[in-house]
């Protein structure tokens, strides 16, 4: 065990974790921010995506012990009032089914945009690949990407 | 004009009670008005038949609609409150719409599954909206001292246009409840719907994008522990002994002990299937705590002995046989050829088959395969549980509560009326989350701990100790005469352990000679429903087998098949055909006009596709490019008649989430097993279609009627594979027989 202070969502959180825990179950278990899922824990679902310094990571495989005074980004921050573009126009085009995935998608295009603000179609799919939909909301997820790319 | 009676067999389904605080409350009956079909009444519990739905009306004015299924992405949860909402005539943003509790004394079939939520509360939920509103008017009536004929409704106000009177439903919502129950009531008219037939967003879409605590997983208690179950790594292995000592010793570990899911002598249900009826569990402080102690575990296996067990099948006892050993994939698909060329049962015998195929002048015959599937929900398998001396507290996500509940009260020994299932948000069900076990799983745990418990399965052990979609395998033949005209059709399909023969299925009915047979082969693989069983793979396979035959017949093949459902409809063959050929027809002419059937561009190939199955009529036409041996999905043109569409965007979209699901099994979904080992564990080797390999368009076009609407979560996810294998076919110049289509690497060939 070893006690860690994470810059999370703008706040400063402090843990008493083992320091080879993966990001993801700090975040769900021990600071009850549960917007971050869980699908797979070997970094090829997406479910589980955060921003590490404004960057995408998967934090399954993420030890908290890496993290450091880096600035961790939530679906729980990305903003106040679920009014991000990218957010906003997840409502828009109703995306989502049963909704498990799209927190991990949401966190994705978010960086994505924040990278480049207007992809090409090649450029969202080579960037949304690694997040799965087993619902199959993927033509939705484009749509909803395109409308936040034009705000 | 339609006019609804508000009981049956003299039973009424209606309760109304005045709110504590004010306002009204109005119980109502999920089936009520809906004389069920007597093979639907057979297979439901004759508990079905109760008060089942809730509506409140708060002197506020605010409306309250208690949804009792679980939502899995169906968009029951918006769907179903809008249809009571459009009777009760209320303003759309002044519905709240809540998850209600499983309570089997007051709400049933609380269920996803067979697409038939919306189809069977339709009646029900238009009578309890319209029941509502027409006691609010008589109690506005009786306020003012008018004719109850003259009080009129608009968005949630009462009018009495003579004297100019108004108010709020609120206000007279008290009053309201004390209004007798009338014996019938009227409904709305078809042209008069202001709420159903218009788009309305998914009521939890904010909650889902600001990822607040919505699904089974992300429970969290006070002094909750973290469960993880171990289970034996091959299908026809049970637990011998477990070593958990370096387990025990490892940090956050509370305790690890086997658990017996299910007792030898108890008689299952239906939905009781297990799959692997002890494990062990390991309970901890923390999700990582415990992942890293169960690798530490020690077990030995040894094999299962031969078994036949008794189910009962809602009254009908059946029985199963579990043979011992450890199954190969590869040993399967020989079984299955062997079994396809020995006699089978014969299910459905038109005319005289066996003369029309020696009489033919050209007889086409070939097979089709189809693997074992994971059902690979996002969100593994898990379950919440508190139970203690006085009471069971059970949390998560599930499809079929009810049938889940008996089961658990034999196992803990408590009766059904202390033991309280809430449902949470599915992420994701298809099927898998109609088994339950994982809730017994829980409740088990949590009583040996004392303890308010989470068991969570690994994706591991998700893909892992899974409730399979069945293998399966179909040889057809047909009989051309010499003008091109079908004149025999055989079928006979098999699989491990189920057939996926619907033997009155087209073509039955549009042939005159024809034959339907099946076989099955027993296994010890766990297998269960998976979006529109049996469909998933008999549309794939007759669908492409109808493209071929219309091929050797030089016909167009939508051409084919309509003049094939012309038969069916206008001199059909036998009685027991259970499709109305005209829908049928009428999907298909929809797709060929919205798909400029017959007008390519350079370099597409198209597929097209139909089938009919849970109640609803699919067609489908698949655009595709070859790029770098790849197949590029241009654009799917569904043309779908699933009656009257309740939430068009809503229906759009999961629509489209089958179409890229069916496009994704048939490419690349398959689950192998060596020495009864499932060879794939995790989305590294179980490859599920992903953003690029969607299809870049999908139009859905619903055809317009006034008929009860049917379900949507399934029907146009079957048909889809076939026009995909059809567009293969014409882009490569191969019929692709044998699921998945695509090896491991995603080229063709
Ligand atoms: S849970 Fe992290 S990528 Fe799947
Ligand atoms: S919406 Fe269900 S997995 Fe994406």
């Amino acid at each position: 065990m070893a006690n860690f202070t994470l810059n999370i969502n703008g706040k400063k959180q402090q843990v008493d974790v083992d320091p080879a825990t993966p990001v993801l179950w700090v975040l769900r278990d021990h600071l009850n921010l549960v917007g971050t899922k869980y699908g797979c824990g070997i970094a090829v679902c997406g479910s589980c995506t955060i921003h590490v310094g404004g960057v995408a990571m998967r934090s399954c495989m993420l030890p908290v012990s890496q993290i450091g005074s880096q600035e961790i980004t939530t679906i729980e921050g990305l903003s106040e009032n679920g009014d991000h573009p990218v957010q906003k126009a997840w409502l828009e085009h109703d995306v989502a089914q049963c909704g498990y995935c799209q927190t991990g998608q949401i966190m994705n295009a978010a960086a994505l945009l924040k990278a480049s603000p207007h992809p090409s179609d090649e450029e969202i799919e080579g960037a949304m690949n690694g997040n799965i939909c087993r619902c199959g909301t993927y033509v939705r997820i484009k749509a909803a990407i395109k409308t936040a790319s034009a705000r | 004009m339609t006019v609804v009676k508000t009981s049956y067999n003299r039973r009424s389904f209606l309760k109304t009670t005045a709110l504590a605080g004010g306002g009204m409350m109005l119980g109502f009956s999920w089936l009520a008005g809906c004389k069920p079909s007597g093979k639907e009444a057979l297979a439901m519990p004759k508990e079905w038949f109760k008060i089942n739905g809730y509506l409140k009306i708060g002197e506020n004015g605010v409306v309250t609609i208690l949804s009792p299924n679980p939502e899995g992405g169906q968009n029951v949860k918006t769907s179903m409150p809008m249809i009571v909402a459009e009777e009760l005539d209320v303003d759309w943003k002044k519905v709240i719409v809540e998850q209600a509790p499983l309570d089997t004394e007051h709400f049933t079939r609380q269920f996803i599954g067979g697409s038939q939520a919306l189809r069977q509360g339709w009646q029900a939920l238009r009578m309890a909206g319209a029941l509502a509103r027409h006691m609010l008017r008589e109690a506005a009536a009786q306020a003012w001292g008018v004719p109850p004929e003259e009080v009129t409704t608009e968005a949630g106000v009462l009018h009495h246009k003579k004297s100019g009177k108004s108010m709020g439903y609120g206000e007279i919502a008290s009053a309201a409840a004390s209004v007798p129950v009338p014996k019938e009531v009227q409904l709305k008219d078809g042209k008069d719907f202001k709420i159903i037939g218009t788009s309305r967003k998914n009521v939890d879409g904010l909650k889902i994008v600001t990822g607040q605590p919505l699904f089974g997983s992300d429970i969290q208690r006070e002094g909750m522990l973290i469960a993880m179950i171990a289970h034996p790594p091959a299908f026809g292995l049970k637990l011998k002994s477990v070593d958990d000592s370096a387990a025990r010793a490892m940090p956050g570990i509370r305790d690890v002990f086997t658990v017996k899911v299910i007792q030898d002598d108890y008689e299952k249900q239906f939905f009781d299937t297990i799959t692997f009826p002890e494990v062990v569990a390991i309970v901890g402080n923390s999700t990582w705590e415990v992942m890293n102690a169960k690798k530490a575990l020690k077990m030995e296996f040894e094999p299962i002995e031969d078994t036949t067990e008794t189910y009962d099948r809602f009254g009908t006892k059946l029985k199963r046989h579990i043979p011992a050993g450890l199954e190969n994939t590869t040993a399967h698909f020989e079984k299955m050829s062997e079994l396809a060329g020995r006699p089978a049962q014969v299910k459905r015998k038109d005319g005289d088959p066996e003369t029309a195929f020696k009489n033919a002048a050209k007889v086409i015959e070939r097979t089709y395969t189809a693997p074992f599937l994971a059902h690979n929900c996002m969100e593994p398998m898990n379950f919440f549980a508190h139970v203690t001396a006085e009471k069971a507290e059970l949390a998560g996500p599930l499809q079929k509560p009810e049938l889940t509940e008996k089961t658990l009260s034999a196992r803990i020994g408590m009766p059904v009326e202390k033991i309280d299932i809430q449902m949470t948000r599915l992420g994701g069900g298809y099927g898998r989350r109609s088994y339950a076990h994982w809730l017994v799983e829980a409740a088990l745990i949590s009583q040996k701990m004392n303890a308010p418990v989470k068991l969570i399965y690994t994706r591991e052990d998700d893909m892992t100790s899974g409730i399979y979609r069945p293998a399966y395998h179909a040889t057809f033949r047909a009989a051309l005469d010499a003008d091109n005209n079908l004149v025999a059709y055989h079928q006979k399909t098999g699989g491990i352990p189920e057939s996926p023969l619907h033997e009155n299925r087209f073509p039955a009915g549009a042939v005159d000679n024809y034959l339907a047979e099946d076989w099955t082969i027993d296994t010890n693989i766990t297998v269960g429903s998976f979006r529109a069983p049996r469909s998933n793979f008999m549309a794939a396979a007759e669908q492409s087998f109808l493209d071929e035959v219309a091929e050797a017949a030089g016909k167009d093949p939508i051409e084919f098949r309509l003049e094939l459902l012309n038969r069916a409809k206008t001199n059909p063959v036998g009685k027991d055909n259970d499709y109305e050929a005209e829908r049928y027809a009428g999907v298909l002419e929809l797709v060929r006009e919205k798909s400029n059937w017959g007008k390519t561009s350079e370099g597409v190939s198209r597929g097209v596709s139909a089938y009919f199955c849970h109640n609803t009529y699919v067609a489908q036409v698949l655009d595709l490019v070859l790029e770098d041996g790849k197949p590029v999905i241009q654009k799917v043109h569904c043309a779908i008649d699933c009656g009257i569409v309740v939430n068009p965007d809503a229906a759009t979209n999961l629509s489209e989430g089958c179409v890229v699901d069916g496009i994704g099994n048939a490419l690349y979904g398959n689950m192998t097993f060596r020495d009864g080992v499932p060879e794939k564990s995790n989305f590294d080797k179980y490859r599920i279609i992903r953003h690029s390999e969607a299809p870049k368009a999908i139009e859905v076009h619903f055809v317009k009627n006034e008929i009860a609407p049917t379900g949507l979560g399934e029907p146009p996810y079957p048909p889809v594979m076939a026009a995909l294998a059809n567009a293969l076919y014409r882009a490569t110049g191969k019929r692709f027989y044998d699921q998945p289509f695509l090896g491991e690497q995603g080229v063709l060939g």
